[in-house]
């Protein structure tokens, strides 16, 4: 048997608190002080898959003073949800031979599922985490137009910014980042008031509008 | 094979028109309907927790599993297909509902001359015109259809604002549509910041800017048939999602409540239907494997066709009915006139938040003067136009991340990506267009000779490509795009420049797709009558987007329902006193 993998991260880098400055600066606040370390058990990657996972993720939307980055939100851990699941398999993707390369109109057209396209792209990246970002940042440039990179870009966005019943959002960091309320049941008496003024609260998961635990396709049987 | 007892009317498909048609033939006649459905039953509750943009509006959760069945595509007849592997240029829908479920709710009528075009047109233009269009007349009129219109409407309750009422232009409605016999049953949609901001630029251009017509509700409802609904609550979680509320008009809130009254309908989930069964110009029944995968026949005294456009016309060859299209020859009639819609869009960033979150799918606020026959550009010869608009569908947080002006960062990713990004983030909105698209003799569907579906029958193949014409209406409607854009004072990023060089089924475009069993006056060029009943086999009649001829420029659902209509009275009326083809 697989013996089972686990990332361990800090316990203070994930999720938290967005507060603004005077001078408009975000800083990350935990609700409580919280030290010490969570081992999340991994669902696909390895340990050292995710850890060369979540460096390039941080490169693409790092914590800077705009406010937090992909590692806070758990980014690595929503793409290791991913390609366990359904997704990860191409069980919505026709699959059917013959593999022919055709014209950029017709989109990806290989072979490769999102779970083979990412072990042989994290494969590529040796030594990654041993780089600082300057370096880090060439060998992603390197790769830029790959389908590897294309994807981990786009699921690192994804991380950041969908329910966290995803597995990534860490304390709806992301949405506090964008201002982005939750998936709220109605705006009919907001909609047409105050035209071009920002609506802001403080954001809610699907699971907190509705009322009960909620899964993602991922986690269905 | 399992064969079952006779019933009087079998349907492939439950969305949209074989819910519509079952509803009219339950109620009004004493007949026997069994609806197969290939996908899963839906209802209400499932719908409150699908607010989740991951798995809905970028993992296609309630569209057909691309896995089991897609289509190819082709630019030429010379070229080779390769299959739609992933979402997608455009979105079928699967489940009880289909399509119906997942749209946005936008309820445009088309012109009145889009009917009769190819008169229109070559009353027009004559020998100008390129000898590989292949537009048609539809063998209907807007006044035939126009009480059909009025029924849709009410039906799914549209709102809107009329631009002209029995002939009388009224100024706040599109003044350049065809005469209405009636107001809309529903009063507009609120408007947002961003669709007042292009509201108020449109009256300064001198454009006639009017609320774009929705289903998704203004304000609770009740239809013709006591259906009751509630007002739309702007969420934003429409367009791509089944509404939790019933506030947009999908089969499940406005047709299953008439048809689980009646006994004397079935719906049966899980069944995909393989074949029309024929014999001497009658059709039988449908075979279909059932939700165990037990082969299954189900014999019928009336057969309707009635699922998503690329499916009506794939079953039609698959079971060999009527003679497959050939456009070499200019023979055949299955298949032909295959048409999409003029999609573009320009990008607009503004000074001030959005809140592009909240809305409805048929939240927006057009102009039609580039529409239809209307202020079109003569020099590059545009034979038609399209509807120009601002749409507040409600944007959701991922796909709304990272819109930012061309040339504002190198990279699409890194530090300075992310704080543009979030500068620029809720400012973003989008003028649209889709214009009508015409028929050509090159634009077809046949069957793929290589990649079948999950059951091994082949796939629908999509021989299309644009034209020069299409160039120039996108050319013609985005200039306009930016003379908006600049006077809502935004900084304008027009659409790729590559979109209608080629067809790209990479990029979402609409799921206007229509044709390949087209609607005539003549059974040498269309597949069926006016009334959607097929011109060889009587008693098979094949309803949806497939019967258009060729494309209009509003979303076509409307036009969709009321053709179903149409023929639902002439099958109930007519037909069913005198079986045989109507003439």
């Amino acid at each position: 048997m697989k013996r089972r993998e686990f990332l361990t991260l800090p316990v203070e880098s994930l999720g938290g608190v967005l507060l603004y400055t005077l001078a408009g600066e975000p800083v990350r606040l935990q609700a409580q002080a919280q030290s010490g370390e969570i081992r999340v058990p991994l669902r696909f990657f390895t340990a050292a898959e995710a850890r060369v996972v979540q460096a390039a993720c941080e490169r693409i939307i790092p914590k800077d003073s705009s406010g937090p980055g992909a590692t806070e939100a758990g980014v690595v851990i929503y793409i290791d949800h991913q390609l366990a699941g359904p997704y990860g398999s191409d069980k919505y993707r026709f699959t059917q031979p013959p593999f022919v390369e055709s014209v950029p109109e017709h989109g990806y057209q290989g072979k490769q599922t999102p779970r083979e396209i990412y072990r042989e792209g994290v494969r590529q990246l040796t030594n990654f985490i041993d780089l600082g970002p300057e370096q880090q940042d060439q060998r992603l440039r390197a790769i830029e137009t790959s389908i590897f990179f294309r994807l981990l870009r786009q699921h690192t966005i994804e991380g950041m910014f969908s329910d966290p019943m995803h597995g990534g959002n860490a304390g709806l960091i992301g949405w506090q980042l964008i201002g982005y309320p939750g998936p709220l049941m109605s705006y009919r008496d907001e909609i047409d008031k105050s035209p071009g003024q920002p609506f802001r609260r403080k954001p809610v998961s699907l699971a907190q509008v509705v009322g009960h635990p909620v899964s993602g396709w991922e986690d269905e049987k | 094979m399992q064969q079952l007892k006779p019933v009087d009317v079998v349907i492939a498909g439950g969305g949209f028109v074989g819910l519509t048609l079952a509803k009219e033939i339950t109620a009004r006649a004493s007949l026997s309907v069994v609806v197969l459905e290939r996908g899963q039953p839906r209802k209400l509750a499932d719908y409150a927790t699908g607010m989740d943009e991951l798995d809905y509006s970028l993992r296609f959760r309630m569209m057909q599993n691309l896995a089991e069945e897609t289509a190819t595509h082709r630019h030429s007849a010379r070229a080779s297909a390769v299959p739609i592997r992933q979402y997608g240029s455009f979105n079928p829908g699967t489940g009880v509902g289909g399509a119906g479920e997942h749209w946005g709710g936008i309820s445009y009528r088309f012109y009145p001359e889009a009917f009769h075009l190819a008169t229109f047109l070559r009353d027009k233009f004559g020998q100008r015109l390129s000898g590989d269009l292949a537009v048609q007349d539809w063998g209907v009129t807007y006044e035939d259809i126009e009480p059909y219109y009025w029924r849709a409407e009410q039906l799914i309750g549209v709102g809107g604002k009329a631009g002209n009422l029995q002939g009388k232009r009224v100024d706040g409605g599109n003044v350049f549509e065809g005469p209405r016999s009636h107001e809309y049953p529903n009063p507009p949609h609120k408007t947002t910041y961003a669709t007042s901001v292009f509201e108020k630029a449109a009256h300064e251009l001198g454009y006639h800017p009017y609320p774009v017509p929705t289903a998704t509700l203004s304000r609770a409802y009740t239809n013709p048939d006591g259906v009751s609904r509630a007002g739309c609550a702007y969420c934003g979680y429409c367009t791509r999602y089944g509404c939790m509320i019933g506030a947009k008009a999908q089969p499940t809130n406005v047709l299953m409540p008439v048809l689980a009254k009646h006994k004397n309908f079935t719906l049966r989930t899980g069944c995909s239907v393989r074949r029309v069964v024929h014999r001497d110009g009658k059709a039988e029944g449908l075979t279909y494997l059932d939700a165990s995968g037990t082969e299954t026949l189900q014999p019928a005294s009336i057969v309707i066709v009635a699922s998503w456009t690329l499916n009506n016309a794939r079953l039609l060859l698959l079971s060999k009915v009527g003679e497959p299209y050939d456009p070499a020859a200019g023979k055949g009639t299955v298949g032909r006139n295959l048409t999409h819609q003029v999609s573009q869009a320009t990008r607009v960033f503004l000074d001030k938040p959005l809140n592009a979150f909240m809305g409805a799918g048929g939240l927006g606020i057009g102009i039609s003067d580039f529409d239809g026959k209307e202020g079109l550009d003569a020099s590059p010869g545009v034979l038609r136009g399209g509807n120009i608009r601002l749409m507040s569908t409600g944007e959701g947080p991922i796909a709304s991340f990272g819109m930012i002006p061309p040339g504002e960062t190198p990279s699409d990713w890194g530090s300075d990506f992310k704080k543009a990004a979030l500068a620029w983030h809720d400012r973003v909105a989008s003028i649209s267009t889709e214009a009508e698209h015409m028929a050509y003799r090159q634009n077809f569907l046949d069957l793929d000779p290589t990649y079948t579906d999950k059951h091994g029958d082949p796939l629908m193949r999509l021989t299309l490509d644009w034209t020069e014409h299409e160039r120039a209406q996108g050319a013609m409607l985005t200039k306009v795009h930016a003379q908006i854009a600049k006077a809502m004072n935004g900084r304008a990023a027009p659409p790729n420049s590559r979109q209608l060089e080629r067809y790209t089924v990479t990029q979402y475009q609409s799921t206007h797709v229509n044709g390949g069993a087209i609607m005539g006056s003549s059974p040498d060029r269309s597949v069926v009558n006016p009334w959607l009943q097929h011109w060889q086999v009587p008693n098979l009649w094949v309803a949806g987007g497939s019967a258009f001829p060729q494309n209009g420029s509003g979303n076509p659902t409307l036009t969709i329902l009321a053709l179903t209509l149409r023929s639902a009275d002439a099958l109930i009326d007519r037909y069913l006193k005198h079986p045989g083809g109507l003439v």
